[in-house]
């Protein structure tokens, strides 16, 4: 996917001035965030399994290459195959590669956030593929040829009026009298003409939300079903995963399982929960033929040796962006990748550099309600300061930032010369300010100013107040 | 005097008041009001001059070593107290939570600042969880909403306390607004480095604010309060902002903040 974290700023502002995504936006804040909180309450020991959750990545991650050997050979065993993809580039070549070898020209797709980090719809349809999402929010977005903008829900900054108008403008096959305001006939229409789609489909893509060591399968978990029909119907199921995907067990699995509805849509459980282990078996009634895993690296064994491990026992539940102020503000495409929120401040520099992505880290309040719901309690905060030390060490931040940091953080370090500086500014300030209490416009204070009144000093500071203090006191 | 659970007489303490900068330079009627709140609670108070900021704006732009050498300054101008007080949970918790990992590598102030960090609190907290403060001798006619500011909330579980002083001014009553959880869009640099997302957050609590009904706004972070206050100015809104330590030392009689001095 082409990148436009570069313009964050730009993106932002014209996020905020969008009447129709701030209608949209509300949505997360009045459903998300209530649903979690009932869910996480009903359940005494949500954040004793929360802590036992984090625990079973950590160990993991400690072991991923004993895991991901265990779980290679539990895939081969039950028939399936592994394709080691160390770039997008890989994962792209491997998938195209076992779609022309079975003269794919339909291919099927559940929600995959890694087929999007690869983009590879792109590199289907550039190859004469033709790729048909299935998930209602990734059809919808794939009819407008927008990438999502949430991890769980991706088209959630879109209103129903504008996915009514995209049905009738694509679906030229009904009639153009038919009802379409209420959701359910959104959904039945899509439903409609998406069965086409898996009765023609040669290969279906699926994500995986965990890959099972002890039994090389792979699991997704869904509310539509459509993961199923997409895996199960054609003749070769292909699963694209990132390597930090697996747990050890089943039983690890069901433990991360109870964490991960809760923290995401406030569900107990998703209405699928679907484990796939390898092809069709002799007397099996359906089934693939052919079932590979095209698991990927790009950057992850990096970000395992260095300080980001902690990120890579994220689940993708969505919970921080669906908590996070910021993204309230400003949506997903904002961010200008495919991870928005906060885990997209913290991965999208990793996997698309810091020079690209440097002010997804910086736009953050550090308010920490994001860790507050991270069912897998990563310091989303502290990561994003991570980033922005790399920044600073590597002189990319703004020259304004940096000299005017320099400045403060030199007068900072002279306690003298600091109070008598600030002493003597506030003084003025102070004196101007009193009458009106606070100032319309200030000079370099523009970023405060342009939105708010900037309130007017007392005049002399603490210090020296408290040193008329003592000297009052015969001190 | 202020009220202590009957289980609880403290015995007296020196505390050192990091006053931070922003209560120094902006409104240092805050910091009178934190000295009279301690000393009513029993401590002698005592304003190390080698202070100036908490190095936050340093540590959030990812300048280390400038925040390293302010930590180090900081720490030993607050060594020799029982304890470190701050009216804000913000700076209480970058001494506390933060200045141990940022000195964790270096021999020589590694365990000062984890010993130092223990003895650190954020104001309210302070009188309530450490003095055993039930109750405040203070008056206040008005309704008043109270804004959780995040650090003190996430860091330091700051949410009971206030409300607990709060009840015992005569006179107040608390409002509560919808979200008071949600930050109020300042955020150190972030409010002028990314204006845009800072405001639609300031709005949006300006919103919960107004919709509260409530006269006064309070909050324990001056940061977070002359956001706020600048808001709700620049719209002409009539209500009042406050730091929560003005209200329960009684000590009101200076204009709120971003208000007009009277005549
Ligand atoms: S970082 Fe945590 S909250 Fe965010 S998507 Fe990952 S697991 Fe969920």
């Amino acid at each position: 996917m082409h990148s436009t974290a570069h313009s964050f700023k730009d993106n932002a502002k014209a996020a905020v001035a969008d009447p129709q995504l701030k209608r949209a936006l509300g949505h997360v804040k009045s459903g998300f965030i209530g649903k979690r909180a009932k869910a996480a309450a009903r359940l005494p020991e949500f954040e004793a399994l929360r802590d036992a959750a984090r625990d079973i990545k950590t160990h993991t991650l400690e072991h991923l290459d004993l895991y991901l050997e265990r779980y290679e050979e539990n895939v081969q065993a039950a028939g399936g195959q592994v394709h080691w993809c160390a770039s997008a580039d890989d994962a792209r070549a491997a998938v195209l590669d076992i779609c022309q070898r079975v003269g794919a020209k339909t291919v099927t797709k559940g929600k995959s956030m890694i087929s999007e980090e690869i983009a590879l719809n792109d590199h289907l349809e550039a190859n004469g593929i033709t790729p048909v999402e299935t998930d209602l929010g990734e059809y919808i977005i794939q009819l407008r040829h927008e990438p999502p903008s949430h991890i769980i829900a991706p088209a959630v900054h879109l209103t129903k009026d504008l996915i009514e108008a995209d049905f009738r403008a694509e679906h030229t096959q009904f009639p153009a009298e038919r009802q379409l305001s209420e959701p359910r006939q959104l959904v039945d229409e899509a439903r409609q003409v998406l069965r086409e789609g898996f009765l023609k489909a040669d290969v279906g893509i699926t994500g995986a939300n965990f890959l099972v060591a002890e039994t090389g399968s792979s699991v997704i978990v869904t509310n539509e079903g459509n993961g199923d029909l997409t895996q199960v119907l054609p003749k070769v199921h292909i699963v694209v995963a990132s390597l930090e995907k697996v747990v050890p067990t089943l039983e690890d699995l069901s433990t991360i399982l109870r964490v991960l509805a809760r923290s995401a849509t406030g569900q107990e459980f998703s209405t699928y929960t679907t484990v796939s282990t390898g092809p069709k078996r002799p007397g099996d009634l359906d089934g693939p033929e052919e079932y590979h895993v095209v698991l990927l690296d790009n950057g992850r064994s990096q970000m395992l040796a260095g300080e980001l491990r902690e990120v890579l026992r994220c689940i993708r539940c969505g919970a921080c962006m669906n908590h996070c102020p910021v993204y309230h503000a400003i949506g997903g495409h904002a961010y200008g990748w495919v991870y928005p929120g906060p885990i997209g401040s913290v991965l999208t520099p990793a996997l698309i550099g810091v020079e690209e992505a440097g002010n997804l880290p910086n736009a953050s309040t550090f308010c920490g309600r994001c860790e507050s719901v991270c069912p897998m309690r990563i310091p989303l905060p502290k990561l994003m300061r991570h980033w922005r030390e790399r920044e600073f060490e590597r002189n990319l931040s703004p020259a304004a930032v940096r000299y005017g940091l320099a400045a403060w953080a030199f007068l900072a370090r002279r306690p003298a010369l600091y109070h008598w500086l600030i002493g003597l500014e506030m003084r003025v300030l102070g004196a101007i300010g009193r009458r009106k209490g606070r100032f319309a416009r200030l000079p370099f204070a523009g970023g405060w100013t342009r939105h708010r009144d900037f309130p007017a000093p007392q005049g002399k500071t603490f210090q020296a107040l408290w040193a008329e203090r003592q000297a009052g006191r015969g001190r | 005097m202020p009220q202590n659970s009957p289980q609880e007489t403290p015995a007296p303490a020196r505390v050192g008041l990091f006053v931070t900068c922003l209560v120094d330079s902006m409104r240092p009627s805050v910091g009178f009001a934190a000295v009279k709140l301690l000393e009513d609670a029993g401590c002698t108070v005592e304003v190390p001059r080698a202070q100036t900021c908490c190095g936050q704006p340093a540590y959030n732009s990812g300048d280390r070593a400038d925040t390293q050498a302010i930590a180090r300054q900081t720490l030993a101008a607050f060594e020799e107290y029982d304890y470190v007080v701050a009216p804000s949970g913000s700076c209480a918790a970058m001494i506390r939570e933060h200045y141990p990992a940022l000195l964790a590598t270096d021999p020589d102030w590694s365990a000062r600042a984890t010993l130092i960090a223990e003895r650190t609190h954020e104001l309210i907290s302070f009188l309530t969880d450490v003095r055993g403060v039930t109750a405040v001798e203070a008056r206040f006619d008005g309704t008043v909403t109270y804004h959780d500011s995040c650090s003190g909330l996430r860091e330091l579980g700051i949410k009971a306390q206030p409300r607990q002083l709060l009840a015992s001014v005569q006179g107040l009553s608390l409002n509560e607004m919808q979200d008071a959880e949600v930050c109020c869009g300042f955020g150190g640099t972030f409010c002028v480095k990314y204006p845009d997302i800072s405001n639609t957050m300031v709005e949006e609590k300006s919103g919960c604010i107004a919709n509260s009904g409530a006269r006064t706004l309070l909050a324990g972070d001056l940061g977070c309060l002359l956001n706020m206050a600048g808001k709700l100015k620049r719209t002409g809104s009539p209500v009042e902002v406050r730091h929560i330590a003005e209200v329960l030392a009684g000590t009101t009689d200076t204009p709120a903040i971003g208000d007009p001095a009277q005549n």
